[in-house]
């Protein structure tokens, strides 16, 4: 580990740094120093401030006040060219790739040598050579970037800012959405860069990832830089509680399930979709009561199918039985509305796009999927009186902060738009709930309430079907774990005897277990 | 149908195929960038009407070409305006200049020539004339390839060639210049633009541009090439037709030619046959007029393979963290 050396001026040093967006103060007097050849941290809750002080950093947003220097020296970064030219690299979370251009073509972008693209892609193929040897980071240069994986993409993101000389590499969330393996190479790539005197700094929620990989890390709460410590010497509850604000249970506390009678029995379902390409090929899985069955899969492997199919949202083949009764898969019978009358609950992996409408208010939300339930009439029109009163109920019991119905589902975080989806979900008591990416975006306090909430279902003898790509997640609630890769079901394991090492190969679609190497060669085949 | 027959209409084909190509590369570069512009047809109209109108009062066509691409610019400048810089939607923008040219051309018009919203025929210097290639005369006398060269090959306006000639160009800059691969990249994922440090609203600019440019030639074509003077509506839905062949054409420069080649063999031969007979079964006029029509909605209903439009087409550039 590369000891900051005091004698040296920091590679960035931000002092002061204010943002206001109208009446929200995003960055709040903000100063930090990171070393030259270190890796260091800033975590925060979501909304704490993170992204916008990167983007300061960038040259997206202008700071209000406050002043930035790098190596010492003081620099007005006005936008992306300045913040290029000083020296600074940016991996955003959400990459910015040209999907239909080869590697090569990406790399270059904007940072041609002349007028003619030959010479500049000579150049880069010989550089992007060197770069793959010194750092691991192998990609073919000729693929086409919507060809590639996810981590692979990430590799070009970063080639990106090497090839345009770039001494200190920003990453926002950059393991959001690797398998673990593609995590830890991901690592490794970043102790090579460390190790050459590259500065990193890593944003991220995961305290996992702070503790492993960083020397030093920043806390951000409610746009303030609450603390800077060494990592060495910090523990991820005390992180936990300076992010927060107060003690944080980072365990999830659980007794033994306790499973009950068959709830869900799913066999050979099968699923094609509009464009002809098969989803799920042929899964059998069951539920029983008082059960969490977690699955554990990278995004895109089927996952959201299979929720979507259970909760009637799509058609499929096979047969699903609820409590012994078959379920019609395809017509009458197969939506969303049925499925819910038979005592299916869906919380949907995107609240934004499925769980919740927006504009509307909290508790016109809360009466989604279930506004044609007795309670809720009166003669031909709805009782709406009824349903604020629940609404309001729901709100105090599930903690939704502001507790005031008459506001739209947008100016809530999304921890309690998310305590919201649940809250309607649970409340109606049901013999299964499907729950797909259950904190996903949302902050560490309300995760802690939500997993509590599952657990507290699940000790009821209700069945819950979890899906999520957080593998920690799995791992605290599931009392049986299924990892899904490519549409199939890689197998069945106990969160007691497996780790995840294991499970990661599972996820990238390896069920020997007992040669890693092959991992590597499959990943890049 | 005998071979000269052939070549006549295979000429007039090239003729009638040269605004649609103009017209076509003109959309092709605003739309690889990201800019829809169905307001092709507008610009080419107000090229055609100030394109004749300036020849006629100077007597010189070339400086009608430039009022015609100035008038185009003008409109591409009002696009860019409206969808790049306002953020506004690049539909209701491009159907707004086209209603304002087509009204605009004839008011002025009538206001400035008296003759019912045209402008007097165009004659002389005033005029695009057809270019005799050398050995035209020459081979003349040569059977088969002398009617090919002479007829088919040579005689036709300076702009014509021009036009055929910016196909392999555009090519050339879009896949082989660095001017090239950022307009692609932007019209694909701005953001990767702008975070590599390069401006989504320059790059965009210029592409409309450079549309205008290729429009007020295409307009300047119609009334000052293939016909005398301009008349009212006289781009009588090229301008969408050349955006049928954008599509068609999968938004590459090769293949905008060949589908403007064959929706200017439609045209030739709509009218060359008035009434077409084909033993016994006359099929009117009116059916060889829609036929490109047709045929646009065939291809997209899927013959031809799927068409991917420029991903981040039709969407101004909101730029976010």
């Amino acid at each position: 580990m590369a000891a900051p050396d005091a004698a040296k001026a920091p590679a960035i040093e931000l002092r002061g740094i204010s943002k206001s967006f109208g009446p929200v103060q995003a960055n709040k007097d903000i100063s930090i120093r990171v070393m030259p050849g270190t890796i260091h941290g800033i975590i925060g809750e979501n909304g704490a401030g993170k992204s916008t002080l990167m983007s300061i950093l960038y040259g997206f947003y202008k700071a209000d006040s406050g002043e930035v220097f790098i190596n010492g020296t003081k620099t007005n970064i006005t936008d992306s060219q300045a913040a290029i030219a000083a020296g600074i690299g940016m991996v955003f979370q959400h990459f910015k790739l040209v999907p239909n251009f080869t590697v090569l073509e990406n790399v270059i972008l904007g940072a041609e040598d002349g007028a003619l693209l030959r010479p500049s892609l000579a150049k880069a193929r010989k550089e992007l050579t060197a770069l793959a040897k010194e750092y691991e980071l192998n990609v073919d240069p000729d693929s086409v970037v919507e060809d590639l994986s996810v981590g692979h993409q990430q590799r070009v993101e970063i080639l990106k800012a090497l090839y345009r000389r770039a001494e200190i590499l920003i990453l926002d969330e950059p393991t959001g959405v690797l398998t673990p393996a593609e995590a830890d190479h991901l690592f490794r790539i970043l102790e090579n860069l460390r190790r050459e005197g590259k500065t990193i700094i890593l944003i991220t929620h995961k305290l996992r990832e702070i503790m492993e990989i960083t020397d030093t890390v920043s806390v951000m709460r409610r746009g303030e830089m609450t603390a800077t410590v060494k990592t060495a010497e910090t523990s991820p509850e005390h992180l936990a509680e300076l992010m927060v604000g107060r003690k944080v249970l980072l365990r999830v506390d659980k007794v033994p399930a306790a499973p009950g009678a068959q709830i869900l029995e799913v066999e050979n379902l099968q699923v094609v979709d509009s464009s002809g390409v098969q989803r799920l090929k042929g899964i059998d899985l069951d539920i029983r009561a008082g059960e969490i069955l977690g699955i554990a899969g990278v995004a895109g492997n089927g996952q959201s199918e299979l929720l979507e199919v259970l909760g009637g949202m799509r058609e499929a083949k096979g047969s699903i039985r609820l409590n012994g009764q078959p379920l019609p898969l395809s017509g009458a019978g197969a939506d969303a509305s049925a499925r819910r009358q038979l005592g299916i609950a869906h919380v949907p992996e995107d609240r934004h796009r499925e769980g919740l409408i927006l504009d509307f208010h909290a508790w016109e939300n809360v009466a989604f999927g279930y506004h044609r339930d007795e309670k809720y009439q009166r003669g031909l029109f709805m009782d709406n009186d009824a349903l604020r009163q629940d609404t309001q109920a729901k709100m105090a019991k599930f903690d939704v902060r502001p507790p005031d119905c008459w506001l739209s589902a947008k100016s809530f975080s999304g921890g309690n738009q998310q305590k919201i989806v649940v809250a309607r979900e649970i409340e109606r008591n049901p013999d299964l709930l499907l729950i797909g990416q259950p904190t996903r975006g949302v902050d560490i306090g309300a995760i802690e309430f939500i997993h509590e909430q599952i657990i507290a279902l699940r000790d009821q003898g209700k069945a819950i079907l979890l899906v999520s790509v957080e593998l920690d997640e799995i791992f605290a609630l599931s009392d049986r774990i299924a990892v899904m890769f490519d549409g199939q079901i890689m197998g069945f394991r106990d969160p007691a005897t497996t780790d995840e090492k294991e499970l990661g190969l599972m996820m990238a679609g390896i069920t020997d277990t007992r040669d890693p190497v092959s991992q590597e060669a499959s990943q890049h085949g | 149908m005998d071979f000269l027959t052939l070549i006549q209409i295979l000429d007039s084909t090239i003729r009638l195929a040269t605004p649609l190509l103009l017209a076509c590369l003109a959309g092709l570069y605003s739309e690889r960038a990201g800019v829809f512009d169905i307001g092709l047809e507008g610009k080419m109209l107000a090229a055609a009407f100030l394109s004749a109108a300036v020849a006629y009062v100077t007597g010189s066509v070339w400086l009608g070409l430039l009022a015609g691409i100035g008038a185009s610019m003008l409109l591409a400048l009002v696009h860019g305006l409206a969808s790049i810089t306002f953020r506004g939607n690049q539909l209701i923008s491009g159907v707004a200049i086209n209603f304002l040219a087509a009204g605009l051309t004839v008011l002025v018009a009538q206001s400035w020539f008296q003759q019912g919203g045209r402008t007097p025929s165009l004659m002389g210097g005033a005029r695009f004339e057809p270019i005799t290639l050398p050995f035209a005369d020459a081979l003349s006398g040569v059977p088969f390839l002398g009617p090919i060269y002479g007829d088919l090959v040579s005689g036709h306006s300076v702009l014509v060639y021009m036009a055929f000639a910016l196909v392999p160009i555009t090519w050339w800059i879009l896949f082989r210049t660095r001017f090239g691969l950022r307009l692609r990249a932007v019209g694909e994922n701005p953001a990767a633009v702008d975070t590599a440090g390069v401006s989504v609203t320059r790059l965009r600019y210029a592409a409309v541009l450079i549309c205008g440019v290729l429009c007020g030639v295409a307009g300047a074509y119609l009334a000052t090439g293939l016909q005398a003077g301009f008349v009212k509506d006289m781009t009588a839905g090229r301008g969408f037709i050349a955006l049928a062949a954008l599509i068609f054409a999968k938004w590459r420069p090769w293949n905008a030619l060949w589908a403007c080649l064959l929706f200017g063999l439609l045209q030739a031969v709509a009218l060359r046959y008035q009434n077409l007979d084909l033993g016994g079964i006359v099929i009117p006029v009116q059916v060889m007029d829609v036929l490109p029509y047709i045929l646009t909605v065939i291809f997209l209903a899927g013959f031809v393979g799927k068409a991917i439009p420029p991903r981040a087409g039709g969407e101004p550039y909101v730029k976010e963290r």
